[in-house]
């Protein structure tokens, strides 16, 4: 039983830390809890202050609109705080969508469902241009253009206000990740996480590998949802720099070789 | 190195994609965003400015006592995530202190638009009549008081009685003996606060809220009513005595019609 904490440590504190959040903002709107009220666009902290999701507003100012100071200083907050401290740990430490696409691919996994991927011609760069053209169409239509299609925040806010037919869409996300393409809405599609990716170079805590320690067994490799990332396992000792990498913490959970921690950045170029 | 053939083959590959792509997703956020008919609460900026302000955060909601402001969910037809009402549900219980606009972080919702100066103190102060969430409208092919059946809780429902809707009275030349009631909505008060469809007794509200840029017409800067006051005073304004060219007039008149 300790052990079993002990290889998913930070796959548990991830899920803790997920559905706390969105426990704390569901009370919010139906009890009136004050520590976090709003959604994921934005949020009304201690009932002080906001904080607010930097995509987002980058596509309302493409939408030819300035919003008001405290959205952007909420924007600010959040910005800063993944660029310098906790890189695109959004993505699997915030994201209630994390947990759908995670049981996807665990299902995939159950399912041994590795060889039979259909040969989707896409490569991960793919969500960049998602990315640049929700900035583009944003301009053109006057509006923010992912936040109208965005399955991620169809989930969060369904959760908090209510879902609609917003379920059909996470349906989609998950049988897309499950049948489609692995880690296929995460590591190709979702510009959100692609925005996360570009912001984070300097950002704090990053894996380290040890190379001396590593046996290459590959089980790094193997739970990575951004192996590419990983391109330095077995090879060199270092840090894993690339944005990508969503400090998710499944490689450090999973490696038996204490290959792998995390650490403070070097900023070694 | 890929061949340079190959190269543009890629790009032109890549380009279709995308391109393919923002023509489906740019049609389906024009559909989305052209849900005309959508109810904003109080002190909403224009809905054009409206899609584009809004963060979606639902501190309207929130704040809301009366359950009335909703976030469109997805398969509601309107722009998920914004906020609005639908009043024969839950109408707008025009609060005075107006919980739902000061919350608004992003200017979507502007105090400034449902606030009037105090002439004692010389504040602006929240009003909630100067709301515009919409206007009333009667059908008064189904508004039973309209047939000559007496009932006037539009009326009595509406919060600015006898100013946003007054009741008309009319002899009814069928009985010869009684008087029509009809409620006729004054558009310059009527918040569209939708109490009155709210209260509605026919099967179909009789009186229904539309948003204020479907219903209002204009009549232009150049009908002036001559019997009003202030409106008079916009003559005053008017620069009659500029001088018109009368070599412009000349040249006008003179001009072979392929010069105009």
């Amino acid at each position: 039983m300790s052990s079993l904490i002990k290889n998913n440590k930070f796959l548990i504190l991830r899920r803790i830390v997920q559905i706390s959040i969105l426990v704390l903002f569901v009370g919010a709107n139906y009890f009136g809890w004050t520590i976090i009220r709003g959604d994921l666009s934005t949020a009304k902290v201690l009932n002080t202050f906001y904080i607010s999701d930097p995509y987002f507003v980058i596509q309302t100012f493409a939408s030819g609109i300035i919003v008001a100071g405290d959205v952007l200083v909420g924007a600010l907050i959040i910005l800063l705080f993944y660029g310098l401290i906790g890189g695109r740990a959004f993505c699997s430490w915030v994201c209630p969508m994390n947990i759908v696409t995670d049981t996807a691919n665990r299902l995939r996994k159950i399912l041994k469902m590795y060889k039979e991927d259909v040969k989707v011609p896409v490569n991960r760069k793919l969500r960049y241009w998602i990315l640049g053209l929700s900035i583009l169409l944003s301009g053109i239509f006057g509006t923010a253009a992912f936040e109208t299609v965005s399955p991620v925040s169809m989930l969060h806010r369904g959760i908090i206000f209510g879902m609609g037919f917003g379920w059909a869409a996470v349906l989609l996300v998950f049988f897309f990740d499950l049948f489609v393409l692995q880690n296929g809405w995460c590591g190709y599609v979702c510009p959100l996480g692609a925005f996360y990716s570009l912001t984070n170079k300097i950002s704090i805590f990053k894996v380290k590998h040890t190379v001396e320690n590593c046996t290459e067994c590959n089980k790094c490799l193997i739970v990575c949802p951004e192996k590419q990332v990983l391109k330095i396992i077995g090879k060199k000792s270092g840090q894993i720099t690339k944005g990508e990498c969503t400090n998710c913490g499944r490689c450090i959970d999973v490696c038996e070789d204490n290959a792998l921690k995390f650490s403070f950045n070097k900023y070694k170029k | 190195m890929p061949s340079r053939r190959e190269t543009i083959k890629k790009m032109l590959q890549g380009a279709g994609f995308l391109g393919l792509g923002g023509l489906t997703w740019g049609a389906y956020i024009d559909e989305a965003k052209s849900a005309e008919l959508i109810l904003r609460p109080p002190g909403a900026i224009p809905e054009k400015d409206f899609v584009k302000a809004c963060v979606k955060c639902g501190e309207c909601v929130i704040a809301c006592p009366y359950g009335t402001l909703k976030l469109a969910e997805p398969g509601d037809k309107k722009p998920v995530g914004t906020p609005f009402f639908e009043p024969r549900k839950i109408a707008c219980e025009m609060c005075p202190d107006i919980p739902c606009v000061p919350v608004c972080p992003s200017g979507a919702l502007n105090a400034d638009l449902v606030s009037s100066l105090n002439e004692k103190t010389q504040e602006e102060k929240l009003n909630i009549n100067k709301a515009k969430m919409g206007v009333a409208v009667v059908d008064t092919s189904s508004c039973i008081a309209y047939w000559g059946i007496q009932c006037d809780i539009c009326y009595r429902a509406c919060p600015l009685m006898d100013e946003a809707i007054e009741l008309k009275y009319e002899r009814n030349e069928r009985t010869g003996k009684h008087a029509f009631l009809k409620p006729v909505i004054n558009n310059e008060v009527c918040t569209g606060c939708g109490l009155c469809e709210h209260a509605c007794v026919t099967e179909l509200p009789a009186i229904k809220i539309l948003p204020l840029a479907v219903i209002l017409g204009k009549a232009g800067s150049h009908y002036i009513k001559g019997w009003d006051k202030n409106d008079e005073k916009r003559l005053e304004e008017n620069n009659t005595k500029e001088d018109e060219s009368m070599e412009k007039a000349l040249k006008y008149l003179n001009s072979d019609w392929k010069d105009l």
